[in-house]
């Protein structure tokens, strides 16, 4: 089906047909500073006119008249919290009758759909359900919130300075795992159909297709957001190449600069580490488990009865680094990473991992 | 949706049993009376035992696969969770998940020679095999266990250790860094009586638990002596969570300890075992 044109203007029908099906859009909104996504019920409410500029720990939002609500690369926020729950009840255990009972705590389904998503975040997204859905074991829990999704994905056409999506693979322009996707032009869309949900939605909004003009100015707006990315991994996969550099001494000088704050664990999409607690229930009757993101940077995640296996902050941004590059190939056939450059934003002391991946590459091996 | 795997089980404490000053057995039950029928585990599996308002932590089941209805847990008191489940008596419930992971090769080991390799203190996954071995004693060549202990009051199921040397075709060997009373057996570090013993390396097969600075040296001497990489077996202990493969803590590598081991083949782990931070 050749690509259609949706004009801004009727951004608003396309969102009020998926409210009326009974799901909660979520899109990107200007909150404190970022853009970062949430549940909204007008096209009035995304970032229209806003801008992002990114470096190496750096993060700024400007203005300007321009008529676009999709002239920015991503945020420090990912769509990851919406099917991976920061915090989350797993079960709550109560004592009876002498011993214990369990009763499981499963999300209600809720239907999402998802405007305005980018390629490396549904490439993330379809990483996350290797770890989740993927493996002998099924996560009830992300599977309950990722059970009825609707995915409209924006192509990046303003890909940030951090971005290097095009050297992983993963982006500016998503080829699969949407519904519609849509790439902006001034004064509308160009919208392409992903799924038969998508071409559902689309005929109910009897658009005109786009035009011959329209389609090659998209064409070349995708492929100048892949040519100005300046980042780049230099290849898809460096598991044999870092695996032989354990002990090369660009380790070190990462760890002189780098907090293990853990930031970049946190913001990335990827991450799925998290750590389990008990805590007494709010009205008494017995304790929840609860599960949290954690971080290989914390204190805890290595601690084995009395013992750290990662006790040096080298040891830990050594691990993160290698388990998403290299470790990552072997537990679900890709790496970890799809390129949204979130990890050098948010980094508070500007620490960028293609630097430090073309550092350990470039010098002479140490032995490892 | 099948059961939800994050769910724990109810079993009781049928059988509580002071093993030494800190290490201590539970036998236990599910309550669930289709469940008894139905569990199933191998020697090295492990279970998530679950302490109410504390947490959970994982515990190798180190009682026979073919007892019906219980199964036993030796743990070692070291930090909140364990010391909880030190303070539980008979009658009391925990919660119990598994079980998880991978168990020894005990079919590949049909047949041939068999040399357990343990070092610190109540090593439970190994005792799990040495008894499943000694159950089935013709089924198996000849079994070497090597243990060494700091000091020889460490040494738990001392009587058993005795036992099994009277056993037919088993040898036994004890060593302690330091001894005190009588003490039948090597003084002086594990790894002499490694590089004492002489393996048939085309018929052995190798497991071991225990230090991982202890079982890189152990392996090492083995392969010194002719053993392949894939014929030495060792249980690696992380961090762990869930025990499915989902939270992250067990890595090693590429490897989630608590879904493709915790045994694995030296030849699988080899290049990460022993290097600090993994
Ligand atoms: C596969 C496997 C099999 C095992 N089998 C046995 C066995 O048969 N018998 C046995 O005795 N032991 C066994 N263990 C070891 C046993 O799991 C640990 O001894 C046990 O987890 C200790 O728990 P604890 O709460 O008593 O100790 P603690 O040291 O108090 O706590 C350990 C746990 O608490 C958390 N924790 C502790 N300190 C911190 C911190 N500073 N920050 C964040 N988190 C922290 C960590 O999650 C850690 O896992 C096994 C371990 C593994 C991996
Ligand atoms: S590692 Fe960094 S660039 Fe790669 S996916 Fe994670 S946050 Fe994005
Ligand atoms: S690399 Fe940067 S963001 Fe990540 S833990 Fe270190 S200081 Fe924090
Ligand atoms: S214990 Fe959670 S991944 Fe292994």
């Amino acid at each position: 089906m050749a690509p259609l044109f949706l004009p801004h203007p009727r951004l608003d029908e396309l969102i009020r047909l998926l409210l009326a099906q009974g799901f909660a859009v979520i899109g990107p909104r200007v909150r404190e500073g970022m853009i970062a996504y949430g549940e909204i019920a007008a096209a009035a409410e995304l970032p229209w006119g806003w801008h992002d500029a990114q470096g190496p720990g750096f993060y700024r939002l400007t203005r300007s008249d321009a008529p676009r609500c999709f002239a920015w690369a991503n945020g420090p926020q990912a769509i990851k919290p919406f099917l991976f729950a920061p915090q989350e009840t797993l079960w709550r255990a109560e004592k009876k009758d002498g011993c214990l009972v369990f009763t499981p705590v499963t999300p209600a389904p809720r239907p999402l759909a998802f405007l305005g998503v980018r390629a490396c975040d549904l490439a993330a997204a379809t990483i996350q359900d290797r770890v989740f859905l993927g493996q002998a074991v099924v996560d009830p829990y992300y599977a309950a919130r990722s059970e009825e999704l609707f995915v409209i994905s924006v192509n990046c056409t303003h890909p940030a300075a951090t971005c290097f999506c095009a050297s992983t693979g993963d982006g500016p322009q998503a080829t699969a795992g949407f519904d519609i996707s849509l790439t902006e032009l001034d004064d509308g869309f160009l919208a392409e159909v992903g799924t038969q949900a998508g071409r559902d939605l689309l005929a109910a909004l009897h658009l005109a297709p786009a035009t011959a003009a329209q389609q090659a100015e998209a064409a070349q707006a995708l492929a100048h957001a892949a040519q100005v990315q300046t980042r780049a991994l230099p290849g898809r996969n460096l598991a044999a190449a870092l695996f032989s550099r354990l002990e090369h001494p660009r380790w070190d000088w990462v760890a002189q600069r780098c907090l293990a704050c853990g930031n970049c664990t946190q913001v990335c999409p990827t991450c799925f580490c998290h750590a389990e607690e008990d805590r007494p229930a709010l009205d008494g009757s017995g304790t929840v488990h609860e599960r949290r993101w954690d971080s290989c940077f914390s204190a805890g995640h290595a601690w084995l009865h009395g013992f750290q296996v990662r006790p040096e902050i080298r040891h830990r941004y050594r691990q993160w680094l290698l388990h998403k590059l290299a470790g990552w190939h072997e537990q679900f056939g890709r790496s970890g990473c799809v390129g949204c450059g979130r990890c050098i934003a948010a980094c508070p002391v500007g620490i960028d991992l293609t630097e430090e991946v073309a550092a350990l590459l470039a010098e002479a091996d140490h032995g490892g | 949706m099948a059961v939800n795997p994050y769910l724990p089980q109810p079993a009781r404490i049928l059988e509580r049993r002071q093993e030494s000053a800190t290490i201590f057995t539970l036998r236990l039950r599910f309550e669930d009376p289709v469940l008894r029928e139905t569990y199933r585990f191998q020697p090295g599996q492990f279970n998530m035992v679950y302490l109410h308002g504390v947490g959970e932590v994982p515990i190798s089941i180190v009682s026979d696969p073919e007892w019906e209805g219980v199964f036993d847990h030796t743990i070692r008191r070291v930090g909140r969770v364990t010391e909880g489940l030190a303070a539980l008596k008979e009658g009391d419930c925990v919660g119990i998940r598994g079980p998880y992971g991978r168990g020894w090769p005990l079919t590949e080991a049909e047949g041939r020679d068999v040399l357990i390799i343990t070092g610190g203190l109540g090593c439970a996954p190994v005792v799990s095999v040495i008894q499943y071995v000694i159950r089935r004693r013709r089924r198996f060549g000849r079994l070497t266990i090597i243990q060494g202990v700091k000091h020889s009051e460490d040494l738990i199921y001392r009587d058993q250790y005795e036992a099994w040397a009277q056993m037919p075709h088993t040898d036994v060997h004890v060593a302690a860094n330091v001894a005190q009373g009588h003490w039948p057996w090597h003084v002086g570090p594990v790894t002499e009586l490694i590089a004492q013993a002489a393996p048939d390396p085309g018929r052995t097969v190798a497991m071991m638990c225990g230090p991982e600075g202890m079982m890189l040296t152990a392996s090492k001497l083995l392969l010194a002596k002719g053993m392949s990489a894939e014929a030495i077996f060792l249980s690696l202990e992380r961090n762990m969570q869930c025990g499915l493969g989902h939270c992250g803590h067990c890595q090693i590598g590429g490897k989630f300890v608590c879904r493709d081991g915790p045994v694995f083949r030296f030849a699988e782990i080899r290049g990460l075992l022993g290097v600090r931070g993994f």
